[in-house]
Parts: C-alpha cells; structure tokens; sequence
C-alpha cells in the first residue's frame, strides 16, 4: 500500500521538492493544457517536412511500381525489408518496459511506459506502410489476410513465414494499441474533468466514461497483469517470427538458428536507444526532470549495455559457427560480409553496436545525459546496417559467380526511410501534444514512496542506518534534478 | 427532510481515506463507492469487492483462439485445399504453432479488454458518472448516499476526524451532467 516506507538504499524514482499530487498533474499536463513552445514547432514542422517526403515517395512506388526502388534479379529484398526489420526491432522497447517490467514490479518504468508504448505504436505503424509499398499492388493487401474468395478458395500459405509475420505483427499492433490505450483511460479522464467546452466534449468521448471508481481500478489492476503476462510472450514471439523471415530460407548467412534469440536481443537494443533519443530530449523540452530522472537514464542504459553485449557475441558466434561447419558457402557469406564489397558496413555495425555502447561500463558516461543521447542515435545507426548487412551482403554474392551484383538504393528508397522517420516524429509530436506523456495514476503510485521528498522526511526521522543514508546521499549526486546543497548539512 | 442526495468526504491522502473507511465502518454508515485518482491497493478487500474473474474469461477467450485457429488451418489445408507439398503431411503442426500463438493471444486480448469494458461500463461516449470533478486529479473521494444514512453531522464528525479535507453535500448525483 502506498503508507509503506521503501529502503532507503533505492534510488529515488521522483526528485524535486513539494510534489503533491495536484502537482504531478499540473507538470504532465502541462504541454497538453497550453499552446506549444518554440521547440515543438521547429520539431513539428521538420519532422513534417519528413512525413511529405514519406508521401511522395511512397506515392512515386504505389504510381510506378517498385521498379523505382534499386533492386536488381540478385538482390530482391534490401533497403525495404531493412527499414521494415529497424522499425518493428525499434517497437519492442514499448512493450518491453509496459508488459516485462511490470512482471517484474519495476516500478521505473511507470514514468516511461506510456511515451514508450506510443512510440511502439508509431514504429510499427511505420513498419507496416513498408510491407504495404513493397506489395506491388497495394489495393490487394487483404490477399495476405486468408479470407474466403472466389478463387475456388484458395488459401494463403500457411506453412509460410510471411504469412506468420502477418499474423504476429497485426497481432502485436492492435494487442499494443489495446494496452496502451486502456492504460490511457484514467488519463483521458483526468484531463477531461479539467477542461472546458470543446476540449470537454472530446476527451469525455475518448474517456469512455472512466470515474475512477474501487471496482474499476480494481478490474484495471487485473487486466493490465493479465494483458502484460500474454504481452511478454507476444513480444519475443514477434522478432522471433521476423527472424524466421529469413532463417527459415536456405541461404547462407540467413540460415541459422541463432536467429530468434539474436533478433530479440537485437531489438530490444535498439527500442531502447530509440526511448533514450526521444525522452532525453522530451524530459528536457517539457520540463519533466523530476519524473524521469538520472535513474530512469541509468537503467535504460544498463539494459543497452546487457542487450548490445548479447547482440555482439551473436555476431561472433555466428562467424564461429560459420567456420565450425566446414560449409564452405556459409564460410565465404562471412569473409564476404566482413572483407568483400560491403566491408565499411559490416564495421560500422560492428563499431556502432558492439564497441562504442561498451562504454556505457563507465559510470561518468552512463549517467552523461549528452554523452547518452549521442550513444543511443549511434546504436540506432548501428542497427539499421545489422539489417542492411544480414540482408544485402547475404543476396549480393549468390551460387552463380556470374549473378553478382551490388545494391545501390535510388532517392525513392532513401526518400521512404528519411520519409519514416520524419512520419514517425510527427506521430510523436502530436502525441505529447493531446495526450499526457506520463502515466499520471501510475507516477502518484510512487509519490508516498518512491520519491526523493519521502526518502527525505524518513532521513529526518533518523531512525535509519548511517551507512544506508549516506550510500543513498552519494546515489544522489548523478542526479541532474536534485539539489545537492539540501544534503550537504546532513 | 432536504435535497442532499451523496455526502463527500474528501482526502487529501489515500491513507487518511483508508482510515475514514474504516471510522465509517466502525458506525455501521454505509460506504456507496470511493472514488481515486489511482487505484488504491488493499481498498477492495475493505469493501468487500469480490476478486475479479477476468483472468478466468481471459483464458478461455485464449484457449477459444487456438481452436479457432487450427481448425481453420484444418479445413483450409486438409480439407478444402489440400496441397501435395514434396509428400510431407498437410496438417504440418509446427508450422502452424506461430500462427496459433498469436491468434491465442488475439483472442485472450481482444476478449479481456471487452469484458473489461462491458462489465465496467466503459464504452466510447459514455456520459461520466462523477461525484467530485477533482477525483481525478489530487482527491480520494469516499461517497456516502445521504438517504440511506440519516446521521449527517455523525458522517461529517467522522470523516472530518480522520481527515477530509472538506465536506462536500450534493444535492444532484452527478456533478459532471450539464
């Protein structure tokens, strides 16, 4: 219950002085509640900028065809299908931190989880426009769907991993979009019974009625376990899937049954570099230091650290095993992917995702919020060309000497992926802008417990360890939002 | 006998609101329901709110994907299509066991959240039932109907003694009704 006292040896999970609960909705709501700063509208109208190009782009492949992309007989699948993997590797981290690290009972992530878990949405939303544009046909999308047909019912092959892709990445979306969305209910509320008039209307509609009634946060409590419980699997079982993409092919290089865990790692990794780009840059344009906090940044960069090292002894495992097989084929995709044509990007993702995240074991770096930001886009360079790697230097070299080919991508294919992202940034920015970017209820949860001002009234007291309170005073001093002269007299 | 419908005791602190619970229920005055900006852990079993039985609907809208999913595979790959692949058998299990799991979890998901909604009464549109507008905000509410519960300046005595903020007499039900 929220009267209990938590060791005073955990790190604070909100830090500021006189936060009440009034306070904590007043500071998240803020950028719902007023016109947008300078900052959101430079953001806004760049990323803008971006999500035309995305229009235009895909609008030049559904008009030509994807003869306007740069693939050629040897290589049939590359800038699309990377582009594809990056953005649901990058969804993984919103359900990661809202299923996993509930199972968990890590408190963290209730500052985190709702600007996480919208960003998973707007990642695979961005995932999914490039299965439709590489379609050829997109106005004959269902056709992946196995609907009754006139073609004598002719099913969709079900033995196929695409046709399993399908199913787990429209399952993953529209199960993400329930969680988030029911999570959003006592937020929508909240807003709703602050607001006037047309603003009223509209989020009482989106409110679907929520009061906050015993039984209704009851029943939420057990729908949000449950729905984490079956969201964990669901999560790992969706890159696992998008591995097999290419695991369950014959190819050499693609071929391996490292693939699923290798993935997932790989994912996680890179959906955690994508929460830190965002919510460094969030945290500082909208004020909320107190909420996410060095803490917050720390962990996350832990995970990085454990999630790239995973990832870094897939790829040598990989060459081991490539050598250990004595398949001559398997051996040469390897020397290929690290000395052939496409060397620098082999080293790029070696560099990026394997060597610069292990400076995240220095604590200075660590906790360095620039230091951080300029890692997590490195890391997210990184495994973008995994993918480019796994992809095109696996296809560019095939059985026939006489087939091989490079790949070289034209403005369309650049102008769909630098199009994704700006897609994806307005997605984002008109998220913080109507909706609370903090779960409100779940960050009053640690208010009595879990913050700095708590910690604070319970080292007043002094009935506690000396020891213990100074480790928490030293814990403190990575804090960016903490006033270190308040403890200097204790 | 006057117009007040709902007595509000009104908390700054979910710990002061569990104690004017308890005051309440020391006195026999009925508790009508208590309203929180965020769910309040050990409140269900002080007023007697049975365990919820979704994780039981939850699992058998689970176990209603599987079936639905392999025997649609069934009838299209056995049944209606049957498609000689190089001999191997056409129900081809682990091929089909991805595809069951996500329609498991679909299923389970979609299933849930629906009786959630349906047994809460959370639906798109749905006029809020609010007491007090700041329940939602920085309030714990504890809702007393002022009918049933003739002892008013009892009620107030006691919610004021385990420390409401304030009193609130309503005299229409729902505050948030034009």
């Amino acid at each position: 219950m929220s009267g209990h006292n938590e060791s005073i040896l955990r790190e604070p999970l909100i830090t500021g002085k006189d936060i009440t609960y009034a306070q904590i909705t007043d500071d998240i709501l803020l950028p719902v509640e007023n016109k947008p700063n300078k900052a959101w509208w430079i953001g806004f109208i760049l990323s803008l900028c971006g999500a035309t190009l995305w229009v235009v782009a895909v609008s030049y492949t559904f008009w030509f065809g994807i003869g306007s992309w740069g693939l050629n007989k040897t290589v049939g699948w590359a800038w699309d299908i990377t582009g594809f993997v990056w953005w649901v590797g990058i969804g993984h981290a919103g359900t990661l931190i809202s299923a996993v690290l509930l199972l968990f009972r890590q408190n963290w992530r209730n500052s985190i989880n709702r600007s996480a878990e919208a960003m998973t949405i707007f990642a695979v939303i961005c995932a999914a426009t490039y299965v439709v544009s590489h379609m050829g046909r997109p106005w004959l999308a269902y056709w992946v769907l196995p609907l009754p047909n006139q073609f004598g019912s002719l099913w969709v092959n079900f033995n196929s991993p695409l046709v399993w892709d399908m199913f787990a990445i429209s399952t993953y979306f529209s199960v993400s979009l329930l969680f988030w969305y029911t999570g959003l209910l006592p937020d929508i509320a909240t807003i709703r019974d602050r607001a006037v008039g047309m603003r009223k209307k509209v989020y009482t509609i989106l409110s679907f009625g929520w009061t906050g009634s015993v039984k209704t946060w009851q029943r939420f409590e057990a729908v949000s376990l449950i729905l984490a419980g079956i969201s964990t699997p669901l999560v790992l079982s969706v890159h696992t899937i998008v591995s097999m993409d290419f695991a369950t092919s014959v190819i050499p290089g693609w071929h391996t049954t490292i693939f699923p865990p290798y993935f997932v790692a790989g994912a996680i990794f890179s959906g955690f570099a994508m929460v830190l780009t965002l919510l460094l840059v969030a945290r500082k344009v909208l004020g909320l230091e107190n909420y996410i906090t060095m803490f917050h940044i720390e962990s996350m960069n832990k995970i990085i650290i454990l999630t790239g090292s995973i990832v870094g002894v897939a790829y040598l495992t990989e060459f081991f095993i490539a050598w250990y097989s004595g398949s001559e084929y398997e051996q040469y995709a390897f020397i290929n992917r690290s000395t052939g044509p496409y060397w620098w990007a082999y080293w790029m993702m070696m560099t990026c995702n394997v060597i610069s995240p292990q400076l995240l074991w220095f604590k200075k770096i660590r906790t360095s919020i620039a230091a951080t930001w300029i890692l997590s886009i490195v890391v997210n360079i990184g495994m973008w060309f995994e993918r480019f790697v796994i992809i095109v230097t696996s296809l560019h070299r095939d059985f026939l000497p006489s087939s091989w080919a490079m790949f070289y991508p034209t403005w369309v294919d650049v102008s769909v992926f630098v199009g994704s992202i700006g897609l994806f940034f307005t997605l984002f920015l008109l998220f913080l802008r109507v909706l609370p970017s903090i779960a409100i209820a779940e960050v009053k949860l640690l208010l009595k417990s879990a913050s700095e001002q708590a910690k604070l009234e319970l080292i007043k007291e002094g009935h506690l360890d000396k020891e213990q309170v100074q480790e928490y005073i030293e814990s403190l001093e990575k804090f960016d939002s903490v006033k270190q002269e308040e403890y200097a007299k204790i | 006998m006057s117009n007040i419908k709902y007595i509000l005791g009104s908390f700054g602190d979910p710990d002061e609101m569990m104690h004017g619970i308890e005051k309440l229920q020391e006195n026999n005055i009925k508790i009508h329901d208590v309203y929180t900006p965020m769910p309040i852990h050990g409140i269900e079993a002080k007023l007697g709110v049975k365990r919820s039985r979704l994780d039981i609907a939850a699992f058998f809208f689970g176990i209603t994907g599987t079936l639905t999913m392999l025997t649609g595979v069934y009838l299209a790959t056995v049944v209606d299509w049957p498609i000689n692949i190089g001999g191997k058998t056409h129900f081809a299990l682990p091929d089909f066991i991805p595809i069951t799991f996500e329609l498991t979890i679909l299923f389970c998901a979609f299933g849930l959240v629906g009786s959630y909604y349906a047994s809460t009464h959370l639906f798109p549109g749905r006029a809020p039932r609010v007491m007090d507008l700041r329940a939602t905000n920085d309030r714990f509410i504890i809702a007393i109907d002022a009918k049933a519960n003739a002892e008013h300046e009892k009620i107030d005595e006691l919610l004021k003694g385990a420390g409401a903020l304030e009193v609130k007499y309503n005299e229409r039900k729902y505050v948030s009704y034009e």
